[in-house]
């Protein structure tokens, strides 16, 4: 059930990246992830290769550190036809294998958080990891987030890099005077003497039921703040490679995950590859309307586009995945494209990550809109518990697919 | 050598065995009494806590701290270790046995008697008789004269210069130059330094330069912060002491995790922290000291205990005994110290290096001390407490004059020594501030570094904006500020 593609227009639409693709390497077709849902969770039907977006050391900004791996390209570009190569996994394994390549990679890579340690974190992204790096790199924390996002402060700037977890996203509001004030800060208040290499990360977003506090996206609270980087996750493959990425990069990461997102299956290439933080993620490319949206709401954003495929719509849909800074290149040149531009966010209407993308949208590329700029968000409501009072808080795909025939009117 | 005497332990007082046993007990787990004698004149064997603070006042070997009670005691005659020797029944919760009792006996909020305060030097610098402490040669006992001298007048002339509107903030260690000093004097350079903000000895005894405090003050082109934090927020990488961030107590969780980074790496050193009392407040403070009893990390807590947080007494900061007590609440050990005796902090903190990195234990020291001057030149501390409070502490009780007294007693010092040591160091920190009015400022372009390891678009894009205004409002920009 894969979404129609242009082979050929996958390739132009990525000849914005195309720095990144190695010479020679013919591009397949891009499918999309075609996403059922189920109870309690998602299933992704079949695996379907991937082009790498490999990212060489001629990245536009200098000094971003990304692994270049030409070979995988080919490699996995070859596989896409016989599925044999790569290995089928789910979200939080992907996770727990990319913070195990680099716990294997750079003995200064450490955990903490609650219940990290021998009880493997409360969706097993670390499990096992304790055991095999002992309880002292896997660090199990009494419960005080800002003490131990303090602590993973000052042993950053003492030459660890260190990952914290929090057990779910809201928490960490109880660490938002380190994270702001120090985390944020101090490479730049001390003169760029002291650096501060963290990854924050946890589990966001609106569950199933899971309550109002537990139910918090984050990323609109953190996104002012100077000196860190914030990026999602969304799929298997993403989520080693950001995480991979989040754990290299010399500033303080802070990396979203889905409650929902964890049990998705995909089936990711055996060979390393690091990601890049500042980069979108082209899904399906298209003519009519740039969708751009991160997290969770991809899916319903694919969701809705076999509706709207089948309506004779051409949607364009960009998984923007870097938070802060926001990929305004790739974003930019859809834009210029389609002309048109619907997002789709899971956060809460006012002052969510859609509202920063709208004004940035608005302020870079007016002159190649043909229509105002539409985003649907959350309400300004606190997440219900009742689970149809909770779904309806959450964008579902009717009312994207509405949105975009209103657009494209 | 230092010498630890015996002094007494952590042992309860006795009850009066006239109550009966439903009275409430004002039993103090932390008074003093002398045991010695009480001990052979009771009949009853004492129970056992489950406490022990023992390294603290003996050395390396350890006591129990034994509570008495009065009731009727059959000898032991059975094994069964859901019982102890004296048939009371142990009980097994998470966290360990505990001893049951049948009377209903609250811990009081308060201890009849405080804890007590090390010291050696008394007022007049006089090595009080038979007090332990880690003696100090001539070299180095006249170091740190020298730089508590320094540091007295490093404050006064950069007070000054803020009144007069050279350089826009300033805050004083008035007060508590034997804190900085003495500490920092105790320590290895390669121990990590968490300051508060009123602990520029520490640095200053680490080597920083008065041009280097100078620079920082003035936010010159020579700051090693490149001009982004307010005065007095110095930090060093090379000389180990970590940029002072504004907050307060959010260096302590900091302190934890680089002691957690200095045990993974097996290191000869430890972290020490410093704080005021208005600090152990916050959240953090208590999060702090859990996690490093927890993790056994090796950080030394200092408490400069001054009496005020701005114009917040102590005896609205908290109801506890201080600082010191509530080591123990969290497991950590802790010991209450004479702020202002140079050889009673330097002992405390050299002894609690050696425990903190050769046992992996954090240790709390309370140092009582008084602020003398202003919380900083935001504040006037004459509106809340009274002038000849500071006076008092400003003259007699003044850790300067008291060291400076003990060296001259040893006759390592004179009233020459003296005058010219503070007639050098004025004209010093003067020359320093001339010197330092006149540097330029950091570049334009330092506003935007080091948000991140290299900057992004968007910053690249509001630093061409900003430049582009500039260029266009040239008379609006300031003149010491290159582009």
């Amino acid at each position: 059930m894969a979404a129609i593609l242009k082979g050929i227009v996958a390739t132009s639409v990525l000849s914005s990246s195309s720095d990144f693709v190695p010479k020679g390497v013919q591009l397949p077709s891009l499918k999309s992830l075609p996403v059922s849902e189920r109870k309690g969770g998602f299933l992704v039907d079949g695996s379907d290769a991937k082009v790498v977006p490999v990212s060489n050391a001629r990245a536009r900004s200098a000094g971003r550190l990304v692994a270049a791996n030409a070979v995988a390209a080919e490699k996995s570009a070859a596989s896409t036809a016989s599925k044999t190569g790569g290995h089928e996994l789910l979200l939080f394994e992907a996770l727990r294998e990319g913070l195990e390549e680099e716990m294997d990679r750079d003995p200064r890579v450490c955990v903490m958080g609650e219940d990290v340690g021998h009880y493997g974190g409360s969706y097993k992204v670390t499990k096992g990891l304790a055991k095999k790096y002992g309880d002292l790199r896997v660090l199990d924390t009494p419960i005080a987030e800002n003490s131990f996002t303090g602590m993973a402060v000052g042993a950053a700037m003492t030459g660890l890099r260190p990952i914290v977890e929090g057990m779910n996203m809201g928490f960490l509001l109880l660490a938002f005077n380190q994270i702001s004030n120090n985390c944020g800060m101090l490479h730049y208040t001390s003169g760029g003497q002291f650096k501060i290499p963290i990854v924050i990360r946890g589990p966001g977003g609106v569950g199933r039921q899971l309550g109002a506090e537990h139910s918090q996206r984050l990323e609109s609270y953190f996104q002012s703040i100077p000196g860190i980087q914030m990026v999602a996750c969304s799929t298997p493959y993403n989520a080693k490679g950001l995480m991979k990425a989040a754990i290299r990069s010399e500033n303080p990461v802070i990396l979203f995950e889905h409650v929902l997102l964890y049990n998705l299956k995909e089936r990711i290439p055996d060979e390393e590859y690091v990601l890049s933080l500042e980069e979108a993620e082209m899904v399906r490319p298209g003519e009519h309307v740039t969708i751009l949206t991160y997290s969770r709401m991809r899916y319903h954003v694919m969701q809705a586009a076999k509706t709207l495929v089948n309506k004779g719509y051409d949607p364009e849909v960009i998984d923007i995945r870097s938070l802060k800074p926001f990929d305004l290149y790739t974003i930019g040149n859809s834009v210029k494209k389609t002309h048109r531009v619907l997002i789709v966010e899971e956060c809460m209407r006012t002052g969510g990550i859609g509202a920063s993308l709208t004004a940035a949208i608005n302020e870079n590329f007016h002159d190649y809109l043909d229509a105002p700029v539409v985003c649907l968000s959350s309400q300004d409501v606190p997440t219900p518990y009742a689970g149809t009072l909770e779904e309806w808080t959450v964008v579902q795909p009717a009312q994207i697919v509405t949105a975009v025939e209103q657009l494209c009117r | 050598m230092a010498v630890w005497l015996s002094r007494s332990g952590n042992v309860a007082r006795h009850l009066n065995g006239k109550m009966g046993s439903l009275g409430i007990l004002n039993r103090s787990l932390l008074s003093h009494p002398e045991p010695t004698h009480q001990r052979n004149s009771l009949p009853t064997s004492p129970i056992e806590q489950s406490y022990r603070n023992p390294a603290a006042f003996l050395g390396n070997s350890g006591t129990l701290f034994a509570v008495r009670h009065f009731e009727s005691i059959q000898a032991e005659t059975h094994h069964d270790s859901r019982y102890d020797e004296h048939e009371n029944q142990l009980l097994d919760f998470p966290g360990g046995k505990v001893k049951f009792t049948s009377d209903m006996i609250f811990i009081s909020e308060s201890p009849d008697k405080r804890i007590k305060c090390y010291r050696v030097l008394d007022d007049n610098g006089r090595q009080i008789p038979g007090s332990s402490f880690q003696p100090l040669s001539k070299e180095l006992s006249l170091r740190i004269y020298n730089d508590m001298v320094t540091l007295q007048t490093m404050d006064t002339i950069f007070y000054e210069a803020q009144r007069q509107g050279r350089i826009s903030f300033y805050l004083t260690s008035n007060g508590e130059e034997a804190i900085n000093i003495a500490s920092a004097a105790a320590l290895a350079i390669d121990d990590i330094v968490l300051p508060q903000y009123r602990e520029p000895g520490v640095l200053l005894w680490r080597g920083f330069t008065l041009k280097e405090f100078a620079d920082q003050c003035f936010g010159n082109k020579g700051d090693c912060g490149k001009g982004r934090q307010m005065p007095i927020h110095y930090g060093s990488r090379k000389h180990n002491y970590f940029t002072v961030s504004s907050p307060i107590a959010t260096q302590l969780p900091q302190a934890v995790g680089a002691a957690y980074s200095l045990k993974m790496d097996k290191k000869d050193a430890c972290v020490v922290t410093y704080f005021g009392d208005g600090a152990t407040s916050e959240g953090d403070f208590h999060a702090a000291l859990n996690f490093a009893a927890v993790m056994e990390a090796p950080v030394i807590f200092i408490c400069r205990n001054n009496g005020w947080a701005i114009s917040t007494s102590t005896s609205e900061q908290f109801r506890s005994d201080g600082v010191v007590v509530r080591g123990q609440a969290y497991g950590v050990r802790s010991i209450r110290v004479d702020g202002n005796d140079v050889i009673a902090v330097y002992s405390a903190v050299q002894r609690a290096r050696e425990m903190a990195i050769s046992e992996h234990r954090p240790i709390l020291i309370e140092a009582l001390t008084y602020r003398v001057g202003h919380h900083s030149t935001s504040d006037d501390s004459t509106k809340y407490r009274a002038v000849d409070e500071i006076e008092h502490w400003r003259s007699a009780r003044d850790p300067v004059t008291r060291f400076g007294k003990w060296i001259e007693l040893n006759g390592w010092w004179s009233n020459e020594n003296e005058s010219e040591l503070r007639r050098n160091m004025r004209k010093k920190i003067l020359h320093a501030i001339q010197v330092a009015e006149k540097v330029e400022k950091p570049l334009l372009a330092d506003l935007f570094t080091d948000v991140y390891d290299h900057p992004p678009s968007n910053l690249l894009e509001q630093e061409r904006l900003l430049r582009e205004t500039i260029k266009r409002h040239p008379q609006d920009y300031p003149p010491d500020v290159p582009v």
